[in-house]
């Protein structure tokens, strides 16, 4: 059984803790930060999102998803328009009354974030003293935080990553004498989130808090007796601000495959002093769960070849699992920013010479991958049906995004979000 | 500002790319910001499009900012040629972009590119996507045919005896509704009639037909949000006369043969006659009396919502009580039917407002977007799909125009399909107490809309009660009119999809009159009332 101290001290030696990295800086055909409203907004249930940006902000939010969806949702653009650009009316003056109107429509809200977009940052509009402004007119029902999802700041998730950042200065200080508690960061399914939560139980860490909360008044309190653990590997600002606040990093791999599951809750195990041997009775029966799960996909996937666009950062981890167990090949791994400390643990149990890419020059990346001819293709949806109709078989990035695919009961749903395509393919005789 | 929360129409560069990508040899330098490039999703997961859109975007960023942008830029403009070698480029910016006012019109003309390259300035924050198109497909055509122009006064040489007359087909973009399927019904139709098409564009067209198109008699202008300013311009430029009725519907049909044949100087007689459409008979069949006067509501891009008021009104029987558009460029043209119909256009693109108007109306079917299907959803109102903005489901497997007789066709079949069959409208009738049909059993054509809107096979991320307008909510709040319980046992025997309808007519009925206690009596004068 894998326990910590095999993965964490002990690296194979031919592991990639220093890889060299192919970095490009052409056309990136990547979304900006602003999709990750689309599952925050879903996690937080009582903060809206209010980006201040273009009609192209707009449509991105309705198109992203690759559905229309037309409810009304916790999240709305104000669109920047040509009067408030030639300093017609008071940009400011402007954003404070369609907050108004906002909080007026929708007095549920609790939390508002104001998001910056492209066009916001390019002409500096404040949003944060605007944030402040805006506060102290609808506090205490209302708590309103900014922080940018611009495309020139920010890569998919790193919208995430900036969002949790604006939360954590907000949060409370942990009493001087409270207890060490941990505290997992980086949007979960809520599902996965409650298994967590039992195992953590389970294993005897008795304070656990989640970043972001479900709601905005149960955020969770931080100071010096936090140790934090990452649940997602893009969240690099958000982890230096806790930290500031006194917060200690649990080095770990990510929770993804049996692998990554045990090694995470292992490296949690071992920061509140419990024995290696307790938690491997304690996650006896889901590791053995997640295993069997995996292995019904093995044969599918075995020795097959992978290619990697860069989408989401969870790329390395993915990788990690896909080779580790399930025996495929890496041809390229590409992720839009390499994050090298919190991806330590997962790099040392890739095999040396892993080709990485981090950034993008996408016309040159498709030469690569039409050269390498993979057996699979995980890319965006902007590329995936002309690379299918080229004979590639793809995986959709974002629904590596949007599925549960973290902890122990959903190993096997992840690994077959990659054999789907190929099984797909292989029965299709036209 | 606007707070948006869904838009009708993307921004005007969404427009350029719609012309670009159904243009072959054609190259778009896009000076944008990463992030813009979710644009191709559009083109490849919603229109299902087996090749990348021929875009290339700067994607910069913020440490670009400091730096040198424009050679970004040139660079872009360099390296999208070699990989590419387009016949002609379009070169402009994004929101963003502009903004940071780089000329890409003056840099790409200094890049002494072998071709034509061809500046766009699309105002984002003032305009949409549909300008863009119309905008962008009409800088092309300048660029490109204009060197071809007939001098100033001059008239257009006489057509060779012997020689068909010639068209073109302006107006199909990528991304269209139906576009790729009324190119073939129309060009079709053309073609039967014995008239050549001389340039279908921007659909499938390359620089090189662009700069042909002068050689055309006349053209067709399927789309006018697009088309229109490049007609215009043509019909001044080469004297080639516009055809302008857009031929959605029997009698609009029946009115292009008429018009085409007039320009082309033929007898459209025997055409007329040799064309057919089912629409007519089945509209006359019994089964279809059920149609009569049913309450629709249209709503769409100007040109798809005028027609199909048209067609709604004079070949399905129906009424029309609700018109609109979200095109302000034509509100004039929407507010003339409207008037024709005796109501008042709605011009918005605010989908609540939308929502709120179909909601105080309460038709019996909706003709819309697929903003309007879900709206109709929500309120478990029929509806069918007529306008882009577009969905995957709006690019069908099979042939499915909306133009002539073909299309008519359509139109039947997809306009009558939502609602209760004649027969099944009857038969729930006379069982309403059935233990089988009860109020449960959901009509087949309806689907979960009836009784239950629980989980679609749709992901409806949320249902947030605010957005329901007030009109819709039952009307007991501060009491003032309440239910007699023999008077709510007789509504339950009124057949349950026009329940709501009666017991909201009965309300107002009583509101209107200050009756504070409806009685079975109440019930029966509002029927009267109302009619049916």
């Amino acid at each position: 059984m894998t326990s910590l101290p095999d993965i964490l001290s002990a690296p194979p030696a031919s592991g990639c803790s220093n890889p060299p990295i192919l970095r490009e800086r052409g056309q990136r055909e990547v979304f900006c930060g602003l999709t990750g409203i689309m599952w925050l907004h879903r996690k937080i249930q009582d903060a809206f999102f209010l980006i201040v940006g273009s009609r192209t902000c707009a449509h991105l939010m309705q198109s992203a998803a690759g559905v229309m969806i037309f409810a009304e949702p916790r999240f709305a653009t104000a669109i920047i328009e040509e009067r408030d650009l030639a300093g017609l009316a008071d940009a400011n003056e402007e954003l404070d009354r369609v907050v108004m109107r906002l909080l007026e429509r929708r007095p549920d809200i609790r939390l508002l974030f104001l998001v910056g977009s492209c066009p916001s940052e390019v002409i500096k509009l404040d949003l944060s003293r605007a944030a402040k402004r805006l506060s102290e007119r609808v506090a205490p029902a209302v708590r309103v935080l900014n922080y940018s999802g611009s495309g020139i700041e920010t890569t998919f998730t790193q919208g995430e990553d900036a969002c949790l950042a604006a939360l954590v200065p907000s949060l409370a200080a942990a009493p001087a004498d409270a207890p060490e508690s941990l505290l997992v960061v980086g949007v979960l399914a809520d599902a996965v989130e409650d298994q967590f939560r039992r195992i953590f139980a389970e294993i005897g860490i008795r304070h656990v808090d989640f970043l972001p909360a479900r709601k905005a008044n149960a955020m969770p309190v931080i100071g010096p007796g936090t140790r934090y653990l990452l649940a997602q590997p893009f969240l690099g600002e958000t982890a230096r601000l806790i930290e500031s606040r006194g917060g200690q990093r649990i080095a770990a791999p990510f929770p993804l495959g049996a692998e990554g599951a045990a090694g995470w809750i292992h490296a949690a195990g071992a920061a509140f002093g419990i024995a290696a041997a307790a938690i491997d009775a304690a996650i006896a029966a889901p590791l053995e769960r997640a295993r069997k799960a995996v292995s019904r996909y093995r044969d599918m996937l075995a020795g097959r070849r992978i290619f990697f666009f860069p989408d989401s950062q969870l790329e390395v981890p993915i990788a990690r699992f896909l080779h580790r167990e399930l025996g495929m090949e890496l041809v390229e791994v590409g992720t839009p920013y390499f994050h090298k400390d919190h991806l330590a643990a997962d790099l040392a149990l890739l095999p040396a010479g892993t080709a990485f890419s981090e950034g993008q020059d996408v016309d040159r990346q498709i030469d690569r991958c039409r050269k390498a001819a993979p057996d699979i293709v995980v890319c965006g949806l902007g590329l995936a049906n002309p690379l299918e109709a080229e004979g590639m078989t793809t995986k959709w990035a974002i629904e590596l995004v949007f599925t549960p695919i973290q902890g122990f009961e959903q190993a096997g749903d992840l690994a077959e979000l990659f054999a789907r395509p190929l099984n797909r393919r292989a029965r299709l005789e036209v | 500002m606007q707070l948006t929360v869904w838009t009708y129409e993307g921004p005007p560069h969404v427009g350029a790319m719609r012309v670009a990508t159904a243009m072959r040899d054609l190259h778009y330098v896009l000076h944008a910001p990463q992030g813009d490039t979710y644009a191709d999703l559009l083109f490849t997961m919603i229109e299902r499009r087996s090749k990348r859109p021929p875009v290339t975007y700067t994607t910069f960023q913020a440490r670009d900012l400091g730096g040198d942008t424009a050679a970004l830029f040139q660079t872009a403009c360099h390296e999208a040629y070699e990989r590419f070698k387009p016949k002609a480029m379009i070169v402009g910016a994004s929101c963003t972009g502009e903004l940071i006012q780089d000329d890409p019109a003056g840099l790409a003309k200094a890049g002494g590119l072998p071709i034509p390259v061809i500046p766009l300035e699309l105002p984002s924050y003032q305009k949409k996507e549909n300008w863009g198109a119309a905008e962008t497909f009409y800088q092309i055509v300048r660029h490109l045919a204009g060197p071809h122009a007939l001098p100033p006064n001059s008239a257009r040489p006489v057509r060779a005896a012997g020689e068909k007359p010639r068209c073109n087909l302006l107006g199909p973009t990528a991304l269209g509704f139906r576009h790729r399927d009324d190119v073939r019904a129309i060009s079709g139709l053309l073609e039967r009639m014995g008239i050549a098409i001389n340039v279908i564009a921007p659909w499938e067209a390359s620089p090189a037909d662009i700069a042909r198109l002068g050689q055309a008699d006349f053209n067709v202008v399927l789309y006018p949000e697009i088309a229109g300013p490049a007609a215009q311009w043509l019909k001044r430029s080469f004297g080639q006369p516009i055809v302008s009725t857009v031929p959605i519907g029997v009698g609009a049909t029946r009115d292009f043969i008429t018009e085409v044949a007039r320009l082309a100087e033929m007898d459209p007689a025997p055409f007329l006659k040799a064309e057919e459409s089912r629409l007519p008979w089945y509209s006359r069949s019994v089964d279809s009396t059920y149609l009569t006067g049913k309450r629709v509501f249209i709503f769409g891009d100007a040109t798809h919502a005028i027609a199909a008021a048209r067609v709604a009104r004079e070949e399905l029987g129906f009424e029309v009580v609700g018109l609109g558009t979200y095109s302000r460029e034509f509100a004039r043209d929407v507010r003339e039917a409207a008037a024709r119909h005796g109501i008042e256009a709605l011009i918005t693109d605010d989908y609540l407002e939308v929502e709120a108007k179909v909601a105080e109306l309460q038709p019996e079917l909706v003709l819309g977007t697929q903003m309007e299907r879900h709206i109709a959803k929500r309120l478990g109102v029929p509806c069918a799909v007529i306008s882009a903005p577009v969905h995957v489901q709006d690019f069908p497997a099979r042939y499915s125009p909306q133009m002539g007789f073909e299309g008519a066709d359509v139109l039947f079949d997809t306009w009558v399909h939502p609602l209760m069959m004649g027969l099944e409208e009857h038969l729930l009738g006379m069982f309403r107490d059935d233990f089988e049909f009860h109020d449960g059993a959901a009509p087949s054509h309806l689907g979960h809309a009836s009784k239950a809107p629980a989980r679609a096979a749709e992901p409806v991320i949320e249902v947030a009660a605010p957005a329901m307008p007030e009109a819709a909510a039952p009307a007991a709040e501060d009491g003032p009119t309440g239910w007699a319980p023999e008077a709510e046992q007789e509504l339950r025997k009124i057949p349950f999809f026009v329940r709501g309808k009666a017991r909201r007519n009965t309300e107002s009925f009583a509101g209107q009159r200050g009756i504070r206690l409806i009685t079975v009596e109440t019930l029966y004068d509002a029927k009267a009332h109302f009619g049916r």
